[in-house]
């Protein structure tokens, strides 16, 4: 059985820390298997966690009245899930549910939170990381903005 | 290539999407045109509306040719509207093709957007039918919605062989999609190519293609090996009159298929 370590030098998204600080991530990790259908996070919910995805998928959505509930992104085998836990007020801004069977490692934030404040470089290479994250899906949403497959004139 | 319409008889219609039909069209007399290549394209004339430029969306024998068509003004609306039996005028074939001859040898990946997946499927169906003339074949491909994806079923054959990667993503579906969420050049970082030995082709919207060819730039692969489709107001489709023109190129005619290296800086200058 491979260690957590061992797991998170596995995944290309965190690649880019320095081998010490994923080590250190490794303290507030652990293994979790989400079922179908699984609410992994919830909207309004503290935000005490973030995931990376080793395997499986998963949908980030709002329930829309009238509409149900509307996918607003999908993560896949690598994608890093959840930021509220690093930012103050730490509330989970959308739904989270597992596709399927998903294999994830899960973060305590709070535990990051505590390592981070104690050792800024660790804050540093962490938050340089999310912020790749950040402006992807950033830019992700900006492209989906612009709604290029309507109709000419629609919009 | 035909400069006067000639006329062709709708041989049977397919609905794709809520706006999106495709046409199967044959001569209506002995006079077959010219063979079309993947990527060329028709000016389809709706007798009384108008002509269109569309891209042909398959090839058959006999001079058959099939098109899908988006309603999207009148002209488009008039074809869509067409019916088994009906008479369309075509001219054509016009422009240039995709590089199929490049991407003997290669791996190759299409990146398709919307109805941009039409001008890529006779690619596909050329690439499947001669699967061993190439190397690693991806399929990229977004929608609006699940709503909106054409050509399901046969995506879904697509997906159900063992020698080609299909990965299709839309921009917002409810939960009872169970695929991808999300934009085109998101599902290239995954992609199975080599970067040194692919020919990529796009078609889509054409902010679309430009943030696919960064996305393909960051994968390591140049500009000389990624091809685009671009679409301008083709009216005549043979270079006389103007409306096509990108700087020193005329659409309907030097393209519409064209390599990025030559049409990039083009399309950087927000006047053209």
């Amino acid at each position: 059985m491979r260690t957590i370590e061992e797991l998170l030098g596995e995944v290309p998204a965190l690649r880019p820390l320095a081998p010490e600080h994923r080590d250190t991530l490794a303290g507030c990790a652990r293994n979790r298997v989400f079922e179908p259908g699984e609410q992994i996070m919830r909207e309004g919910d503290p935000a005490d966690a973030f995931y990376v995805v080793r395997e499986g998928a998963v949908a980030l959505e709002t329930v829309v009245p009238a509409r149900g509930p509307v996918v607003l992104q999908t993560l896949h085998d690598g994608d890093l899930l959840g930021w509220s836990w690093l930012v103050p007020p730490y509330r989970t801004a959308f739904d989270a549910r597992s596709m399927g069977t998903t294999h994830a490692i899960a973060f305590d934030g709070a535990c990051l939170r505590g390592k981070c404040e104690a050792d800024p470089a660790l804050g540093y290479d962490l938050l340089k990381l999310l912020s790749g994250v950040f402006v992807a899906r950033l830019q992700d949403t900006r492209l989906r903005l612009l709604d290029l497959y309507a109709k000419p004139g629609d919009g | 290539m035909a400069e006067l319409p000639i006329a062709f008889r709708v041989a049977d219609k397919q609905r794709e999407t809520g706006d999106t039909w495709t046409l199967w069209l044959e001569p209506a007399d002995a006079a077959a045109p010219a063979p079309y290549a993947p990527g060329q394209f028709a000016m389809l004339y709706a007798f009384g509306a108008g002509e269109a430029p569309i891209s042909v969306s398959s090839i058959g024998g006999d001079g058959a040719v099939v098109h899908t068509v988006r309603a999207v003004g009148a002209v488009t609306e008039a074809i869509c509207a067409a019916q088994p039996g009906d008479v369309l005028g075509v001219r054509g074939p016009f422009g240039t093709a995709w590089p199929l001859a490049e991407a003997e040898g290669q791996d190759v990946v299409l990146v398709a957007g919307g109805i941009g997946l039409a001008p890529l499927r006779p690619v596909v169906h050329e690439l499947l039918a001669h699967r061993e003339r190439y190397g690693a074949v991806s399929i990229l491909y977004g929608g609006r919605s699940p709503a909106d994806l054409l050509y399901i079923s046969e995506i879904e054959r697509w997906r159900g062989r063992f020698d080609v990667d299909v990965d299709v993503t839309v921009d917002t579906a409810g939960e009872d999609w169970h695929g991808r969420v999300g934009v085109v050049p998101r599902l290239i970082p995954q992609a199975v190519f080599d970067p040194g030995r692919v020919v990529a082709m796009m078609c889509g919207p054409e902010v679309m293609m430009r943030f696919a060819a960064v996305a393909l730039q960051d994968r390591g692969v140049s500009d000389d090996r990624i091809w685009l489709s671009l679409e301008r107001s083709m009216t005549c489709a043979t270079g006389h009159c103007g409306h096509c023109q990108l700087g020193p190129l005329f659409i309907c005619k030097d393209g519409p298929v064209l390599r990025r290296d030559v049409v990039e800086p083009l399309m950087r200058v927000a006047e053209l």
